[in-house]
């Protein structure tokens, strides 16, 4: 049944509505492929293959039993291990925290299990999700399923990688400043960053507050809608979560009609280190939305020039802080605990131990940002800049329903190659960062490959807060416009990975 | 450096002190701050905690409304504005007691703000400044292991008990205050020691210093009498009594002035206060190089509190202790000086006790100011840490009315209860004190003191009835205080047909 592995996730439920197969099986054909290809792609940082089988046998035994089950009950997903998840290893990409197993289940989980749908495992990130590449993971690099060589973007590209290579049909992502995107347009397949606020924070390992969003990641976007309904919705657990019923995602996902929708294109992202491949897949999306009906007029989004330098100041600092509780007396590595050092000592050796490169980086970043005398001119103005950032959406969108861009200036870069260039890293946010500072919703969904490298491209989605159901609607069109020129999804154009087992 | 101090006299003759306080206040909600956790004192260490005031990663807080609602009435009660948007912020600094490394608080958006309150002293009432009252938790309890003196120097480790971590605190800080210099220490007692009443008033804290539900850190400088050179000021930790908050602020006058005296510099430092030998020593050195990096949390929204909901709160409020202290005065018709008295001697709150259970005002400010403050002068403790409380006086005072005791064995009852002998009445039966109410051997002892006396009988008889009070002397004396004066005046009034 390896086939199973290639069904999106809608016809896996359907599969199994009908009884024409079972959680087990799926689970176990997804739990296969993983041992056959993971060698290569190391998409996973833990394979959680007796918990996974465990849950879906129980959902076959609702099933069998006529219990009501949600609509993705049984389909198997891989996990971003930056979440919680109740006795599983959970390291967020870093040593500090290896070995750590949480005991409590953060919202997300709870809502997968709730949904009936079976983690497979922990996927592999960028250290505490800062970096766009998972080359700052502690625990290796992960690869791009259409080029081995190269990186399949971060953080989330243990995420991206899973569903591109056919690990699983679904994965979980978070969203920092592109970590869902941007991994999504690497790997062609689906990453939408939900409304900050409209999917829970809790139990999500925090990298900046202010700025996290879980999201689904998909190969398709429905399926992409289908795990954003089943994990969004108000959180009591989370103080920033937003009180209002989940937009109606899945309907627009199934709709897709562009007919009359007002779609602006950003004139400040693109031009200019922009790879012409993308640009030009770009602009034939646009074209393409605009046959459909759409109405397409450019926008100026002025102050998202300074969203890049803002951002890196709001990061840090936020991060410093949340990372601060990384002091090895409660949980995680403890380094020189010899019963002759201080605690004080304890907490800093065993922090210059567990913590990379990227890391530290950021923290120191991140201190100075706050100290007094610098607080003003750093963290400061990047919060001014940030409301004005948020002001030119609210005017474009006076204009327009939708704001589209690239969703990355690039195509997936070889490995090794930005690693010791951290702006050029950086610069791979550009696009997707202003939705974060914002905290609106945008999506990435596949457009075609580049002609220079036959990699993968994104387009960008922007919409308001809490019309994440925009971000689908034209999700949807473009992908069944686009399937009828390539006979499917841009993933059935992925090379066929080698099986190494 | 040696412990050398001045007399405060001597010191407060060369500077002005200069203070400022500021008192956490643990709120008595039944859930923490930031988590669902109970807030029990005494449990089971770690027994009482969530992946939230653990700090475990991933966790968020969540405010306590209760809290907020605490902290506004707090607010209010000490005449502050109240905000009508803050929001929390993080005060960052490592301290393995404290889960996330960093305290969630607030920094320049306070709840509360420009808040006064009065305080009386020696009869003369004192207005101290509140700057803010803001929200904070409390941090986790470390208790340090294998050393001597139970302190971290010495230690060979150190445990740490979290079921304190994310319990409400309200932090109030005063404006500078400057009072004459002789009051100084007396008007700080006589601030944090309202504090109290005013927090038990509202009901928003159990106020128990015993288990640091109230903790006090004293600010103090001096400057040259008569100038406005301001000092160095020491920030004095661990003042966890009303007494010890006098004690202090002297100690530390007279420690700067002697500092200053012999030519020295006041370090701008942490001092702890030490209750058993009544000093502060030094603690660690502050400089302007903490730096917290306070910055808004982005886990919590802000707190904007409806000016109905603040309105509606208002309405809750006791009576502001001023008005208090002021109406009860009336209403129980004592002296200026008599209510000085009561309030220097923290008697009010007992006394407002003791007369609820039907004791007279007179009579119960006699128990409380008389036997009662003797004994916890001389124990050193305040009023409400003696084995005696209104029960047991409203009780005593009772037999007094219905004759069975008189004021000199009430006194001896006490001394019994104090003593921990048990129940009033078993201090009667055990020190045999009640007084004798049968009229036979009453009418023995006067015939008794008649036969002795007749000398006094001569000048009763002889048209001075007045004379009589010596044979009434010479009764007691006999009955050796067991005897109701007033019965004994009456039956020897009819012995001698008077």
């Amino acid at each position: 049944m390896s086939d199973l592995t290639r069904k999106t996730a809608a016809e896996l439920a359907e599969l199994m509505a009908a009884k024409q197969a079972s959680s087990v099986e799926v689970t176990q054909a997804h739990l296969d492929r993983i041992g056959a290809v993971d060698g290569a792609v190391r998409a996973f940082l833990h394979v959680d293959t007796e918990g996974a089988l465990a849950q879906a046998a129980a959902v076959d035994a609702k099933r069998a039993a006529g219990e009501e089950l949600g609509p993705l009950a049984g389909v198997p997903l891989a996990l971003k291990d930056v979440l919680t998840q109740e006795g599983v290893p959970t390291t967020a990409g870093s040593k500090v925290l290896e070995g750590w197993k949480p005991p409590y289940d953060s919202t997300v989980v709870k809502r997968l299990k709730a949904a009936g749908i079976v983690i497979l495992g922990k996927t592999n990130m960028d250290e505490f999700a800062m970096g766009s590449s998972t080359e700052n993971s502690a625990y290796g690099t992960t690869h791009n399923p259409w080029d081995l060589a190269r990186i399949p973007g971060g953080s989330g590209g243990g995420s991206s990688a899973a569903i591109s290579a056919y690990e699983a049909p679904l994965a979980i992502g978070t969203d920092t400043g592109g970590s869902i995107r941007q991994p999504g347009a690497f790997t062609g397949t689906v990453g939408v960053k939900p409304t900050y606020g409209g999917t829970s924070r809790y139990g999500l390992i925090a990298l900046a507050s202010s700025l996290d969003t879980p999201g689904p990641c998909a190969r398709t976007t429905l399926d992409a809608a289908l795990l954003h309904e089943a994990i969004a919705g108000w959180d009591p657990m989370d103080s920033t979560s937003i009180n209002q019923d989940v937009p109606p995602v899945v309907a627009a996902a199934r709709n897709g009609d562009v007919a009359g929708l007002r779609i602006g294109v950003v004139k400040e992202l693109g031009g200019e280190g922009y790879q012409p491949g993308v640009e030009a897949r770009f602009h034939e999306a646009v074209e393409l939305l605009t046959k459909l009906g759409a109405e397409v007029v450019e926008v100026s989004c002025p102050h998202f020039e300074y969203a890049l330098p803002a951002y890196y100041l709001i990061l840090p600092s936020e991060a410093s802080s949340n990372l601060a509780k990384f002091d090895a007396m409660r949980y995680g590595l403890r380094v020189g605990d010899d019963g002759t050092n201080s605690a004080e000592t304890v907490m800093s050796l065993s922090r210059e131990a567990g913590f990379g490169a990227e890391v530290k980086r950021r923290i120191m970043l991140g201190t100075h940002a706050l100290s007094s005398g610098y607080y003003d001119a750093y963290y400061g103005q990047a919060q001014k800049v940030r409301t004005l950032i948020a002001r030119d959406f609210a005017k474009a969108y006076e204009q327009v329903d939708v704001l589209v861009s690239p969703a990355t200036p690039t195509t997936a870069f070889a490995i090794g190659d930005r690693i010791n260039d951290p702006i050029a890293m950086y610069k791979n946010d550009l696009c997707t960062i202003p939705s974060n500072l914002a905290g609106n919703a945008a999506a990435s969904f596949p457009c075609g490959l580049a002609d220079e490298d036959g990699l993968p491209v994104g387009f960008h989605v922007m919409a308001p807060v809490m019309r994440d159901d925009l971000l689908y609607t034209v999700g949807a069109a473009l992908e069944s416009a686009l399937a009828e020129q390539w006979g499917g999804v841009l993933m059935t154009k992925a090379p066929e990975l080698e099986v190494t087992r | 450096m040696t412990a050398e101090v001045l007399e405060i006299e001597d010191a407060l003759a060369q500077y002005d002190p200069v203070m400022g306080l500021e008192v956490h206040v643990e709120l008595n909600t039944k859930s923490k701050m930031f988590c669902g956790c109970p807030t029990e004192f005494g449990a089971p260490p770690n027994t009482q905690t969530c992946p939230v005031c653990l700090g475990l990663p991933g966790a968020l807080p969540v405010v306590n409304a209760r809290g907020v609602e605490s902290a506004i009435k707090i607010g209010l009660a000490l005449n502050c504005e109240i905000a009508e948007w803050c929001r929390f912020a993080r005060k960052n600094y490592f301290y393995p007691d404290m889960p996330k490394n960093f305290q969630t608080s607030q920094y320049d958006e306070p709840i509360a703000f420009n808040g006064w309150t009065e305080v009386v002293v020696d009869g003369e009432t004192f207005r101290i400044e509140i700057e803010r009252a803001h929200m904070e938790e409390d941090t986790g309890k470390s208790t340090h292991v294998g050393g001597a003196t139970g302190r971290i120097q010495g230690a060979s480790h150190s445990l740490v008990d979290y079921n304190r971590a994310g319990i409400p605190l309200i932090e109030i800080v005063t404006k500078t205050i400057e009072v004459p210099p002789a009051k100084a220490a007396a008007v700080a007692r006589a601030f944090v020691s309202q504090l109290r009443d005013l927090l038990l008033a509202l009901e928003v804290s159990d106020v128990r210093m015993d288990q640091g539900s109230l903790r006090c850190d004293a600010n103090v400088s001096l400057k040259p009498s008569g100038t406005s050179v301001l000092g160095t000021r020491t920030e004095t930790k661990n003042v966890n009594s009303f007494r010890s908050v006098e004690r202090a602020i002297t100690y530390e006058i007279t420690r700067q002035a002697a500092v200053l005296n012999a030519g020295g510099k006041i370090l701008q430092e942490t001092r702890h206060w030490h209750e058993d030998t009544g000093i502060t020593t030094s603690g660690r050195e502050k400089s302007d190089a903490d730096d917290y990096r306070y910055f808004p949390e982005p886990d919590l929204v802000p707190v904007a509190p409806s000016r109905e909901w603040v309105e509606e709160l208002r309405a809750t409020l006791p009576e502001a202790p001023a008005l208090r202290r002021a109406r009860l005065q009336t209403e129980w018709g004592f002296t200026d000086l008599e209510m000085r008295d009561v309030i220097n001697g923290n008697a009010l709150e007992p006394i407002v006790a003791t007369i609820e259970l039907g004791v007279s005002a007179s009579a119960a400010k006699k128990w409380w100011l008389g036997e009662l403050a003797r004994s916890a002068n001389e124990q050193g403790v305040e009023l409400d840490a003696l084995p005696v409380g209104p029960a047991q006086v409203a009780e005593v005072q009772k037999l007094v009315d219905e004759g069975t005791l008189n004021d000199k064995l009430a006194r001896q009852v006490f001394e019994g209860l104090l003593a921990g002998e048990g129940t009033p009445a078993e201090v009667i039966e055990k020190r045999g004190l009640a007084l004798v109410s049968d009229d036979g051997p009453l009418i023995e002892a006067i015939e008794r003191a008649i036969a002795a006396n007749p000398d006094v009988v001569e000048k009763v008889n002889s048209g001075k009835p007045a004379a009589a009070g010596a044979l009434i002397g010479a009764v007691m004396k006999d009955m050796r205080g067991q005897a109701d004066a007033a019965k004994v005046r009456e039956l020897l009034n009819a012995k001698l047909g008077i």
